[in-house]
């Protein structure tokens, strides 16, 4: 039985490293899916908006002009991770997708992982918090751009118990995501001498936070940390403002914030809050520039979250890697490797690279949201307090346990 | 023990929701006969005419309590006089689809135009701020709020069980014919009951605005749960959709206490049950 296995193994291994040769030098199709949640609590952070990032990378990657020919479809998993495999899996047999881009929501984005690991796609993560993707769950098939737990939890999570908001009490959402965002940033603050006093899960998509919030203010800790995102942590920061837990003297420490949820907030209530992100459309010249051209094309004229900043930069280098491939050789592993292999470059995040569990390593920002009177424009939401360089802000490789790295 | 009266004083504001929406629903489908799967989309504009008069117009508050309900109410109007009069007398599941694919058109097209996160309402300067009533820091906002429904759902069912104008209506929906004979203008009684059923979702949906984001899934995300409640306390039923709106509020707010991961399933567990043990709900007449 075994030597059986290993025969056929063998025998599909040299058919497909026979097929990838023969497509490779010439074959230059190319079809992008950008699956993301099109319509219910992360659609503004991603949806949409990702899509039209895919796209204009495609565009500014002159390819088409070289006889590239480059789909982008999209579609919409609905937060149900069921949804999400099952249009993944589609893409593969059916559409012949090369790479799967976005994929906001941690449960969705941890079980899309391994479809692209299994029909040896390209999976370029961008909306995703989860840090599993490039450390337990780590997949030669996957490159995760933009942010993590890790990220959020040594940058946000880090400031705060230094700052002296020694005891915390969780607000998590009821999923992978908030589990990983609970988890890393419990690590922080037991580490740097903090305790949790206690926390509670929320189901996800939650319109009222009052139960939870009176039992994070009773808890008395110094800090209420929000281990959710998008709809979710509007309403609890809104709803926190209204039973005066700030004013009470506790601190609101949104592990997580979008530039599309301050705007859902209203800087009355957000101003002051302090946050991490790797993108903001208003950092110079370069990132202007796109935000400008991005906002016009959008229907509400929103500039870029970091998310589809994100899809952006993660699309431009994959099709770099093809580029400099010679053509699409249909190889998951072959294109991630090549990726890895060069360092990344663009306008929206800097200089940076893909280390060999997937993570992309660039810039981390900790922001403060400005005081309305300070806000120049209808998103002029910011104000820059401190940049951590990318190998402070992400898991080291030393302490990572993905298997790729055990070679 | 403390922390339980606050509890129950929190799942007592969502209940005053629950109320007016069931209320809503229970009105239109006592005197109409239609389940209003467009409630929910109905309940949201009432919460973005409001965001619309305070932006656009610097109408505040207080005059969106009442210009909304009026403004969305027309439109429930103009929805029922062109296209819900035509299924009178058809199986319930016409108007449910009809109503239904109305919900996911405006859904539509708000998300298209204000995406999906929404937008800010602020509370109004009069109700800002709250109190230290000893076990828990209540809201002004959210007192009012549950001063304000149950005043409502209580003026609403007093106009309908109590006046000549409900006595009409009710007779109207038992036995049409015979009203028209005494000389009431039927359609057009009922064009005005869906006005009004639809007028209680947008004055739902102004209360909420400054609680909850304006966003356009706000109703799709509550509709499910209000009609459980209208199952859960009889359909058609006037007090039994009020009582059974609060008292709902205070159990799912007991379960975010001692349970939270059941939270936003405890509502559905009940239905069945009491479908289980009373077909035609608590308070429900046999059909």
């Amino acid at each position: 039985m075994k030597t059986r296995s290993i025969a056929s193994l063998l025998l599909t291994t040299a058919l497909s490293l026979a097929a990838a040769g023969v497509a490779s030098a010439q074959d230059k199709t190319v079809k992008i899916g950008a699956l993301s949640d099109q319509s219910g609590l992360y659609a503004d952070l991603g949806g949409p908006g990702s899509t039209l990032a895919a796209q204009m990378a495609v565009e500014d990657s002159g390819l088409a002009a070289k006889g590239w020919k480059i789909d982008i479809i999209s579609g919409d998993h609905q937060n149900k991770p069921d949804i999400g495999t099952a249009i993944a899996r589609q893409w593969f047999d059916v559409d012949k997708v090369d790479v799967i881009v976005d994929v906001p929501n941690s449960g969705v984005a941890l079980a899309v992982n391994n479809v692209i690991k299994e029909k040896n796609g390209v999976y370029i993560n961008s909306g995703a918090a989860t840090s599993d993707l490039t450390n337990a769950q780590c997949s030669p098939n996957t490159v995760h751009w933009t942010y993590d737990t890790y990220m959020l939890a040594h940058t946000t999570g880090q400031a705060l118990v230094k700052a002296g908001g020694d005891s915390w009490f969780f607000l998590t959402a009821d999923y992978a995501f908030g589990a990983a965002l609970e988890r890393d940033t419990t690590a922080v603050v037991t580490a740097n001498g903090g305790k949790i006093v206690g926390g509670v899960k929320h189901p996800l998509n939650t319109p009222d936070f009052s139960s939870f919030l009176l039992q994070a203010q009773a808890s008395k800790a110094k800090i209420i940390g929000l281990a959710n995102a998008g709809g979710d942590t509007t309403n609890t920061i809104k709803q926190a403002a209204e039973f005066g837990i700030v004013k009470g003297g506790q601190k609101l420490a949104a592990l997580l914030l979008f530039l599309t949820d301050v705007k859902a907030i209203g800087l009355e209530t957000a101003q002051g809050l302090n946050f991490t992100e790797t993108f903001y459309w208003d950092m110079d010249d370069k990132t202007r520039a796109f935000s400008k051209r991005f906002s016009g094309k959008m229907k509400n004229s929103a500039p870029p979250t970091m998310v589809q900043a994100g899809v952006y930069a993660g699309v431009r280098h994959y099709l770099k890697a093809l580029e400099a491939l010679g053509g699409n050789p249909h190889d998951g592993v072959k294109v991630v490797e090549k990726m890895k292999s060069m360092p990344t470059e663009d306008d929206l995040f800097g200089k940076g690279e893909i280390q060999p569990n997937g993570r992309t390593i660039h810039n981390a920002y900790l922001f403060e949201v400005k005081k309305p009177s300070e806000s120049k424009g209808p998103w002029d939401f910011y104000k820059l307090v401190g940049t951590v360089a990318g190998d402070q802000a992400f898991t080291p490789l030393s302490e990572s346990k993905c298997a790729l790295l055990k070679k | 023990m403390q922390a339980l009266y606050a509890q129950l004083l929190v799942g007592l504001i969502n209940g005053s929701f629950y109320a007016l929406l069931s209320l809503g629903l229970a009105v239109i489908f006592g005197m109409l006969n239609i389940i209003n799967f467009a409630h929910g989309a109905l309940y949201m504009m009432g919460a973005f005419v409001a965001y619309f008069l305070l932006n656009l117009g610097g109408i505040n508050y207080w005059w969106a309590l009442l210009l909304a309900p009026i403004i969305v109410g027309i439109f429930g109007m103009i929805l029922e006089r062109t296209m819900l009069q035509w299924l009178t007398g058809l199986d319930h599941l016409y108007g449910l689809l009809l109503t239904f694919g109305i919900a996911l058109i405006v859904q539509g097209v708000f998300q298209n135009y204000f995406g999906s996160s929404g937008l800010p309402y602020a509370i109004p300067d009069q109700l800002k701020g709250g109190m230290n009533l000893g076990f828990m820091f209540l809201p002004i906002y959210r007192g009012w709020v549950v001063v304000f429904s149950l005043v409502v759902c209580l003026a609403t069912w007093y106009l309908i069980e109590k006046t000549q104008l409900g006595a009409y209506l009710r007779a109207a929906t038992e036995n049409p014919t015979l009203v028209r004979a005494f000389g009431i203008n039927v359609p057009r009684m009922i064009t005005l009951t869906y006005g009004l059923g639809v007028g209680l979702a947008a004055l739902a949906g102004v209360l909420s605005a400054p609680i909850n984001q304006v966003r356009p899934l706000m109703g799709a995300d509550l509709i499910i749960v209000v009609f459980a409640v209208v199952v859960i306390g009889g359909m058609g039923s006037i007090m039994g959709s009020i009582i059974t709106g609060f008292a709902l509020g205070v159990i799912e707010g007991l379960t975010k206490y001692f349970y939270p991961e059941a939270s936003n399933t405890v509502v559905f567990v009940l239905m069945v049950l009491v479908l289980l043990v009373k077909p035609t709900g608590l308070t429900g007449r046999a059909a």
